[in-house]
């Protein structure tokens, strides 16, 4: 039965790794590919999730058909066989942990740093949009400055969905609210850096868009902001992924990504629709 | 002579129904209730995961008798998205708390760590028999949520705040059965306190002559070492629950801000602190997963060993390998943070240990492997779940590579991908241990053996059926699917659709597969042929004594051990091993 399992165990080994060779489901034209980067940010974190997919999929076909080996070879032998040592006993096996995943670390830990640091470590360029996300149960809102490029300051107690008042803005009183602009999309002009501001009225939520390659938690109480730029444009959808309640599976929106003469005539339009 | 006779008074066992087989102080006994709960346990959380696979890939057909369970979580059967996350709370805490942390810790440890050290008990016997009553008490409160009015909480097993915290404004299950989740757990820590300690005083105090630290049989040093991660880590979620049940009924703030508007209601709290809850939270979490995977590693070591019929190729480089894993454990919880708003620096300095921790994985899968080399390897049910759990710790090892750099984090944070790989390394692994220590153990346990060929039946059909239910798990992760959705409406998800109903047969078919084990498991208990005293020539002190062991273990006695545990592969008067109270010097030859 030894040789059995190794049979079994390598065929789940192969075939495991169709899908990731192929990015596709056996055959079909499902993908499992991630999505084309539109980022500027986004090549470094494919570049070491594939190289990551090397090395950890060679580990994990490596230890599979040894494991299958060694069981084929070893298993159910006559009662008076030899037992061997494997040469060079725990030392090798320690060496050689220590050598190739410290290595392995070492490599990804480094590189990995580079890819982490684009996103975070790096404030926003000065010149960039900013926009204002605001993520409740169960939609995302967004707000742009207007013509004073200044935000009006948001009051959680004049919150009032009913009237589309979702912001909880005040423009009786408060003269940089009254251009502010606020949307239920995301629309960016290309190749422009964003800022996105964000804030969280009720619980936590998250903002991920795969083409982007950011995921980043709205935490309550907390504002963080982040940056990127999109490169390409098309429509793409920015879907919550932090637990937020009862409809959680369908909080989404929609990040636009216009030419820039597209997106000035579209905040036009939005401006005069407020 | 009085000395011999109050000795035997002590351990005269107990004649009522009550005394022997429910509120007993028999460590054995009690080890068979951690047992018989977490099967319990697993039972209701496959069954609920069942319901979820179901719901995903037929979101509108009506399960047929879900309704009797809640009206309102599912009218005329069908689930509505709120009862979805009510019952993935539930899957989650039952499997990760009653299942994970009480079958190859709690129900193992309490069987044998006492026996494989010589003892008549453990050190402190009533506090064993609390702490099983505590963990029952903390399921009855768990499972009560859900036939509370507004059903389970739907905030998941991590309980986020202050979705969990702010009450019935953040949604049904968000009232009572939310705070009946944090009492749950908040109980099962005192009961995990308790028996942590037990544990750690039984193998400090309690071993028998010539049992030294070295001479302890590994599985017995992964429940010790396991028992001193959980002293720690149930430490701080006790507290943790505490504050969240104090934030939702006496109106403090620990981790609620100022400011929320949920329901069109202003909170009417402020100064609370929501990644404060995350970070007690994951400082349990990560050694959680230890805790987990420890008793598996260490009864499949001990299992291997005795299967290949050579010791492993070194016991301390495995030993040291555990306390580094569990001293690492401490440091890693932030890599379940890389993306929650946590400053972006100690991404960093999270990354770096978790990254560790894969050199003594590795050393240790290693050794295995290594020691698998020129062995005698026998094919029985429990090895091959020994050999599964090998596989599956690898598969579920190299997707933590993925996870544990924050920049990939970015992508796959959140996915099916983390999904998968939880499952495979803690949910799969683990049980896979469970099962090799049943096939193996029950003999002593129950006097009966269980039936070989079932077993081995078992074992292909699960560990085939595992993989085709985890495995592409992987693969919609890396397509960026979202977890913790009760229905795929988006446009990139709706055409992964078709894998997910390849998972759900999967699902179904593993889930009925488990039947052959329930099945196994009560007939041999009943009809199984005869246990004689040590069936798999095994050499520790477990198998010195009758199957099944007497009430007070050695008879009275106090055994003397001489060698260290894994007495294989040599010539004596046994064969080719050397039982550990065998005072015979082994031959220098190999057999």
């Amino acid at each position: 039965m030894g040789k059995l399992f190794a049979v079994v165990l390598t065929l789940i080994a192969l075939l495991s790794a169709v899908p990731i060779i192929t990015h596709h489901w056996f055959g079909s034209n499902i993908s499992f590919a991630p999505p084309e980067d539109i980022s500027t940010h986004g090549h470094a974190i494919d570049e070491q999730l594939s190289d990551t997919m090397v090395e950890a999929g060679l580990s994990f076909l490596a230890a599979q058909i040894l494991l299958a080996f060694f069981v084929w070879k070893f298993a159910d032998r006559k009662p008076d066989a030899e037992i061997k040592t494997f040469p060079g006993g725990a030392k090798v096996m320690v060496m050689a942990a220590l050598l190739l995943v410290g290595t392995e670390i070492l490599a990804l830990g480094v590189f990995g740093q580079k890819a982490w640091a684009n996103v975070y470590f790096r404030p926003a360029a000065p010149d960039a949009l900013p926009v204002e996300a605001q993520a409740g149960q169960f939609a995302f809102y967004f707000r742009y400055p207007g013509g004073d490029g200044k935000f009006g300051p948001a009051h959680p107690d004049k919150i009032d969905e009913g009237n589309s008042n979702f912001f909880g803005l005040d423009p009786a009183n408060d003269v940089e609210s009254r251009d502010d602009i606020v949307t239920g999309e995301l629309a960016v002009p290309v190749d422009r850096e964003i800022h996105l501001l964000m804030h969280s009225k009720d619980v936590g939520h998250s903002f991920y868009v795969r083409e982007l390659r950011i995921q980043q938690d709205f935490v309550p109480g907390l504002d963080l902001s982040l940056h990127f730029t999109a490169t390409k444009v098309g429509k793409y959808e920015i879907v919550c992924t932090q637990l937020c309640g009862l409809g959680h599976y369908n909080m989404k929106a929609y990040l636009n990504v216009l030419s820039q003469a597209d997106f000035d005539s579209w905040l036009k339009q939005k401006a005069s629709e407020q | 002579m009085s000395e011999a006779s109050a000795h035997v008074q002590h351990h005269a066992p107990p004649t009522s129904f009550i005394r022997k087989h429910v509120f007993s102080l028999d460590h054995k006994v009690i080890g068979k209730q951690y047992y018989a709960l977490a099967l319990v346990a697993v039972f209701i959380g496959m069954v609920l995961s069942w319901l979820m696979r179901i719901h995903l890939v037929w979101p509108n057909a009506p399960i047929p008798g879900l309704s009797l369970l809640s009206r309102a979580g599912a009218p005329g059967g069908v689930m509505t998205p709120e009862y979805y996350l009510s019952l993935l709370t539930m899957h989650g805490t039952l499997m990760v708390f009653f299942v994970l942390t009480n079958a190859p810790f709690a129900a193992f440890g309490n069987y044998f760590l006492p026996i494989q050290i010589g003892a008549e008990d453990m050190a402190f016997p009533r506090f064993n028999m609390m702490s099983f009553w505590t963990t029952f008490l903390a399921f009855c409160i768990l499972v009560t949520a859900f036939f509370v009015p507004d059903g389970p909480p739907i905030s998941g097993w991590t309980a986020y705040a202050p979705l969990s915290a702010v009450g019935s404004d953040a949604g049904p299950g968000e009232g009572l059965g939310q705070t009946l989740w944090g009492l749950s757990i908040f109980v099962f820590c005192i009961a995990s306190l308790l028996g942590s300690l037990n544990f750690i005083a039984t193998t400090l105090d309690l071993r028998t002559k010539g049992m030294t630290l070295s001479r302890m049989p590994i599985c017995t040093w992964a429940w010790f070492i396991t028992s001193s991660i959980a002293l720690l880590a149930f430490a701080v979620l006790m507290p943790a629950c505490l504050l969240l049940i104090l934030d939702r009924i006496a109106g403090t703030s620990f981790f609620i801000p100022a400011g929320l508007v949920i329901s069109d209601r202003l909170q009417p709290h402020s100064g609370g602190s929501p990644l404060l809850w995350q970070h007690l939270f994951w400082f349990f979490g990560h050694p959680e997963v230890y805790v987990a995977i420890l008793p598996a590693m260490g009864i499949v070591s001990h299992i291997m060993i005795n299967s290949m019929r050579r010791p492993l190729l070194s016991y301390k480089v495995i030993i040291y390998c555990m306390m580094a894993i569990g001293f690492l454990s401490y440091m890693v919880w932030g890599h379940h943070m890389f993306v929650s708003g946590m400053n972006p620096f100690s991404a960093l300095v999270f990354s770096f240990p978790t990254l560790m921790i894969t050199i003594p994985a590795t050393i240790m899968t290693l050794i295995w492997l290594g020691s698998l080399y020129g062995s005698r390897l026998r094919i029985t049910a429990a090895s091959l779940f020994c050999l599964g759990f090998l596989s599956m710790f690898v598969s579920g090892g190299v997707s933590g590579f993925f996870l544990a750099q924050p920049s990939i984090d970015i992508y796959l944070h959140a996915t099916y991908f983390v999904v998968g790989h939880f499952h495979m390394v803690m949910g799969v692994a683990a049980i896979f241990g469970v099962f090799a220590g049943t096939y193996f153990w029950f003999p002593k346990m129950t006097g009966r053996m269980m039936n070989e060929s079932l077993g081995k039946l078992h074992f292909w059909l699960t560990f085939i059926g595992t993989y085709c239910i985890f495995m592409p798990f992987h693969y919609l992760g890396l397509a960026g699917n979202v977890r913790r959705y009760s229905a795929f409406v988006d446009d990139f998800l709706v055409p992964l659709i078709p894998v997910h109903r390849f998972i759900t047969f999967a699902a179904l078919f593993t889930g009925a597969v488990q039947l052959i084990f329930i099945y196994n498991l009560i007939s041999s208990r009943f009809r199984g042929a005869p246990a004689p005293a040590n069936p798999w020539e095994c050499t520790s002190l477990e198998w010195t004594m009758p199957s099944p062991p007497p009430f007070d273990n050695f008879a009275g006695k106090h055994p003397v051990v001489y060698h260290d545990p894994y007495q294989y592969g040599i010539k004596s008067s046994t064969g080719d091993y050397l039982m550990q109270d065998s005072p015979e010097q082994p031959g220098t030859a190999p057999a």
